[in-house]
């Protein structure tokens, strides 16, 4: 396939997800009952409907839904998400605090999971069907089975309430001032656990998807071929066997993108990791429709962009294409 | 392995539609199955977890429990704290004093059938999507791919929890069921797997010699669907059932621990983990937490062990392990 036009039809679904993403979104959010208005309203101790219709008019709330769709589309391309109902803050500076905790303990945990994940794999599958294999493969089994949430709670019953070895939520000791290298040693021992149990749980998937496709690899002909005409066993299985096997694994890492921040919301809640997913489920419960927007664009960006790069990566490591040039 | 060698001749003779075959297939299948020891393990732990969920009124009416019964003279200490294991909690109290092993046993009800019909409902929309799509190929198929696509593209969590917030009238009350709600939403989430795999595997099927067949007797589209294709590759979407009801269950405890899915008092082991969280009691009673956890566990494990089992049986060309 022409690598080109391969990449144009890619970016230009990119941009229609995009738009859709926005779409959606907005409209299942407009469509919620009960807006900012009313929840700032009650919260603040007056239901006078007069109040609740003032309220209502400076947020923007009385328009017909397309023209508010139209004014944040506008306003997305100046990347200005309005402020939040409940701070009266730009949601942007909201989302800017939160983001670096976020990126953070999701990269974190994604390059252990990657990591580990195709290592074992790899050791597995070559190992295939020995004691080796066995153990690795109920390790996996055993973190595929356990959700993230519980993973959490029963590491902070071991490894902080029982052991006393790590802390057990936020991302620094409270009142704990200092200089810079003790900053920076705070930070990673709070993050252990939480980086810990998102990227076992990922490292469980990767595992299993880089030992079966090793295996498949190595059952090909071209492999055959290779050890049939003396290749030493290393070359074999870096530039044959490693190179071809990790197609399907970029892509898969890929299309884990969007599931990656949905579990860093659940992390976030079990270890009070003051990051982008708290801040979603926060906004959801205070319907904070500006900053839940907001959060919803920047993720689905981040995921599409992801994925998209995926695509570059496939073509870069698929050797078939360079055959086929 | 000879069975799986001879089960994959007969699979062809299957396909090719020879039925008389099929019988003896039936038998060679069971006897391949119980062979395998991964779908023995699988059978047995979800039997338990089966039983468990059938015999929980049972469980109650023993121990005298009802499952939202709060029990706060003899299950709490005089400080308001939960009971660990005893005689007559077996596996301890919650914060309001209530059975912890009654309520994950009715959790696992609770579980079932909400992942249960959901994903039937998926495995049929997704099945009868991609059928369409797989045997009429060309430009229906291209959109139907790539709405299944843009489907896949959506994070589970983030849009489930955008669609449960739309189910909230301004007094903060539900106005369907969540339950049910819950139901769809993972519907919802699963139905593009189910018609990814059938629109390939129709791919491959639409242009078999049976279907040749059918065709060349003159029977209608309707009819090579549901006859000729449908029956052949009812077994593998049914193996995929299995694989993908797990991953239903742990987006039910998901959302339920989230606060948006099974509400409170009615027990799931998602909203109970999230309470034994919230109170941070589990770390003085763990079995709060363990409980419901374990059952989760053994629930999910169970089901992929059982379909890892009916794959590398069903599937030839899978390596077994």
């Amino acid at each position: 396939m022409d690598r080109l036009g391969f990449l144009t039809g890619r970016a230009a679904r990119a941009v229609l997800i995009l738009f859709g993403v926005i779409v959606l979104n907005f409209v299942l959010l407009r469509l919620a009952p009960g807006d900012a208005a009313s929840v700032l309203a009650g919260d603040q101790g007056a239901a006078d409907p007069a109040f609740v219709a003032e309220l209502r008019h400076d947020l923007g709330l009385d328009r017909s839904v397309p023209e508010q769709l139209w004014i944040y589309t506008k306003s997305l391309a100046r990347l200005d998400f309005g402020q939040s109902y409940r701070d009266q803050r730009p949601v942007v500076d909201i989302i800017a605090e939160r983001l670096p905790a976020t990126l953070l303990l999701t990269l974190t945990a994604f390059c252990f999971a990657l990591g580990t994940g195709i290592a074992l794999g790899s050791i597995a599958a070559r190992h295939a069907g020995s004691l080796l294999d066995t153990v690795l493969t109920g390790i996996s089994v055993m973190f595929f089975a356990m959700p993230l949430f519980w993973t959490g709670l029963m590491a902070i019953l071991l490894f902080s309430v029982w052991l006393n070895w790590l802390p057990s939520y936020g991302m620094q000791t409270v009142g704990e001032g200092g200089s810079d290298l003790s900053l920076v040693g705070d930070v990673a021992v709070h993050l252990i656990l939480p980086a810990l149990t998102l990227g076992l749980f990922y490292m469980a998937i990767y595992m299993r998807v880089t030992r079966a496709s090793v295996l498949d690899v190595l059952d090909r002909d071209f492999v055959r071929t290779a050890r049939a005409k003396g290749l030493k066993p290393g070359l074999i299985w870096r530039q044959h066997v490693l190179r071809n096997a990790l197609l399907p694994i970029i892509t898969f890492a890929s299309l884990q993108a969007g599931q990656l921040i949905g579990g860093s919301i659940l992390i976030e809640t079990v270890f009070a990791w003051p990051g982008v997913g708290r801040l979603a489920f926060d906004a959801l419960m205070q319907r904070d429709y500006n900053l839940l927007l907001a959060i919803f664009f920047i993720t689905s960006t981040i995921v599409v962009v992801i994925n998209l790069a995926a695509d570059f990566l496939y073509v870069a490591a698929d050797p078939r294409i360079e055959m086929g040039a | 392995m000879p069975e799986i060698r001879a089960l994959a001749s007969v699979q062809d003779h299957v396909l090719l539609g020879h039925g008389e075959v099929v019988n003896s297939y039936r038998s060679l299948l069971l006897r391949a199955l119980l062979r395998e020891r991964s779908f023995r393990i699988g059978a047995l732990i979800i039997g338990f977890v089966t039983a468990g969920a059938l015999l929980a009124p049972v469980v109650a009416w023993l121990l005298g429990h009802g499952v939202t019964e709060q029990f706060r003279d003899t299950a709490l200490t005089e400080m308001g704290l939960p009971t660990g294991p005893t005689f007559e909690f077996p596996l301890g109290a919650d914060g309001n004093g209530r059975d912890v092993l009654v309520r994950t046993l009715y959790g696992a009800r609770v579980s079932l059938a909400i992942a249960i019909p959901a994903t039937t409902l998926a495995m049929i929309i997704g099945t009868a999507i991609g059928l369409v799509s797989g045997f009429l190929a060309g430009r229906v198929d291209r959109v139907i791919s790539q709405a299944v696509d843009v489907a896949l593209s959506f994070p589970f969590i983030v849009t489930a929890l955008s669609l449960l917030s739309l189910n909230r009238g301004v007094d903060g009350k539900p106005f369907v069921a969540p339950s049910l709600v819950v139901v769809l939403i993972i519907t919802l989430f699963s139905w593009t797997y189910f018609a990814r795999l059938t629109r390939g595997l129709v791919f491959v099927l639409r242009r078999s010699p049976l279907v040749e067949a059918a065709q060349t007797i003159g029977a209608s589209k309707a009819r090579i669907i549901m006859r000729e294709i449908l029956p052949n590759i009812a077994p593998v979407i049914l193996v995929y059932w299995a694989v993908q009801l797990p991953t239903n269950i742990i987006a039910e405890a998901t959302l339920s621990f989230l606060g948006v899915g099974v509400q409170a008092p009615q027990p799931s082991w998602g909203n109970m983990i999230a309470e034994a969280q919230r109170s941070s009691l589990y770390q003085l009673q763990p079995w709060f937490l363990l409980g419901p956890g374990i059952a989760l566990f053994l629930t999910v494990a169970g089901f992929n062990t059982l379909s890892a089992g009916l794959r590398n049986v069903l599937d030839p060309h899978r390596r077994s392990g």
